[in-house]
């Protein structure tokens, strides 16, 4: 089928692509907010002085890393029912998201806690701080809004991911596109539908990453 | 698991790899023309690849994938399926690498740029003697970064029914029903192939930089230094 690209269809497909959007947004969200809670307790985990504590959340941290977020997507949609979880595809794909991208976050939240002076750490200690007031109060409050940029990176990374959860029947921007051409048999312009609003969501996601990034990256060492 | 089963695996195996390699080259490719393209002095050979990686970066891999295999029929192209899988992969992959590329040409000292101009190299020589070499030793360890993310990108290729692991790992499922073994086996695969290519690019990165005369830390697995 040759014919003709017709740019009413594109058009004509819009609302459909916006209810994608809007599930595509809710999963990111949701795995956005996992990932940064997650992400912190992974990075205090994994500094943790106990060995039997910070070893095995190093590798399980770096195995999640470096294996494709499709098949974990896969592993815990089929898996969790078996074990008696029973969730919606979309909370299933958020949570793998979030548990995805919390590997990432927790790496970004290493190099901040990093990045704090080791001196912070002696003047806690001096001023006879418990653990606790000694993160609560000086670690985290500094170590945080140093790395806000890179965390607000991930979103949009996290966004163009979305596509991936059709894979496990959630029916989100490009899973909606392809329901459209298979029933019209034309492909063409609801996936350039979808692409075309994804260019521009992660345009504007970006612009709004640019504009945190300003505000957030005038910290003083 | 029957002798059949694990034909397809190695098949799969065999397909991720021309993935990864194949993708990683061409993207390679496109990284470099890009990366060196938007440092050009020349505006429209730096708004192109400025437009390149603002848009490959902007776009899902996997909208990338349908489009290529769904949208290019309708103008008449139809394109190998695998070659399709490994352009989308290239392109998307290309755009992030060109930043590296861009960057790290950007962190060789000027006084390096200025000795190569004081010493009457033309501009070729000084690229290709004097700001590559230095330049290519700083970009292996995003590189590195860059080809992991490529390695699990080519899982999606699964979803347009090329056979690639993932897919295998699909169709061994299907078969054996043994779901939790199956998907745990590939992610343990994937992750014993990014161990691979991870410890392969820091011998790259090794000889990149004992080339250049640089000292080398002693061992393969150096001190991961505070990230």
């Amino acid at each position: 089928m040759n014919e003709m690209f017709e740019w009413s269809r594109v058009w004509d497909a819009m609302p459909t692509m916006l209810d994608g959007l809007v599930v595509a947004l809710q999963a990111t969200l949701i795995g956005y907010v996992i990932a940064l809670v997650l992400g912190l307790l992974f990075a205090l985990l994994r500094r943790s002085n106990n060995r039997w504590v910070s070893m095995p959340v190093g590798f399980v941290v770096e195995f999640i890393r470096s294996t494709p977020l499709l098949v974990q997507l896969f592993f815990f949609f089929y898996v969790l029912p078996l074990i008696g979880i029973s969730v919606s595809p979309l909370a299933t794909g958020a949570f793998a998201l979030g548990l995805h991208y919390a590997t990432y976050t927790s790496e970004v939240y290493r190099s901040g806690i990093d990045g704090v002076p080791p001196g912070q750490w002696e003047a806690a200690r001096a001023l006879n701080f418990s653990r606790r007031r000694t993160w609560t109060a000086v670690i985290l409050p500094q170590a945080i809004p140093r790395v806000v940029p890179a965390l607000a990176n991930y979103v949009i990374a996290m966004f163009k991911d979305t596509p991936q959860l059709l894979a496990i029947t959630v029916v989100e921007m490009l899973g909606a596109a392809v329901a459209i051409g298979s029933e019209t048999f034309r492909y063409s312009e609801p996936v350039a539908a979808a692409g075309l609003v994804y260019l521009v969501v992660a345009l504007v996601m970006a612009w709004l990453a640019r504009i945190v990034e300003r505000r957030y990256g005038q910290v003083r060492v | 698991m029957s002798a059949g089963l694990m034909a397809y695996v190695w098949e799969g195996l065999g397909v991720t790899l021309m993935l990864t390699v194949f993708g990683a080259l061409l993207g390679l490719v496109f990284a470099f023309i890009a990366g060196l393209g938007r440092s050009s002095d020349r505006k429209v050979v730096r708004g192109i690849a400025m437009v390149y990686t603002e848009v490959f970066r902007g776009f899902p891999s996997l909208v990338l994938l349908f489009a290529l295999i769904f949208i290019l029929p309708q103008f008449g192209y139809q394109l190998n399926t695998l070659f399709a899988g490994i352009l989308a992969l290239a392109l998307n992959i290309g755009a992030y690498a060109a930043e590296v590329v861009r960057g790290a040409v950007k962190s060789v000292p000027p006084g390096q740029l200025e000795a190569a101009v004081a010493l009457n190299l033309t501009p070729m020589q000084r690229m290709r003697k004097v700001v590559l070499p230095q330049a290519i030793v700083a970009m292996i360890p995003p590189f590195s970064n860059n080809l992991i993310e490529l390695l699990k990108a080519t899982s999606l290729v699964s979803l347009v029914y090329i056979s690639d692991l993932t897919f295998a790992a699909q169709l061994v499922r299907a078969s054996t029903g043994e779901t939790t073994l199956v998907f745990l086996g590939l992610l343990v695969g994937y992750g014993l192939i990014a161990l691979v290519l991870t410890t392969i690019m820091r011998l790259l990165e090794r000889m990149a930089a004992k080339r250049l005369g640089r000292q080398v830390p002693k061992g393969l697995f150096a001190q991961k230094e505070a990230a």
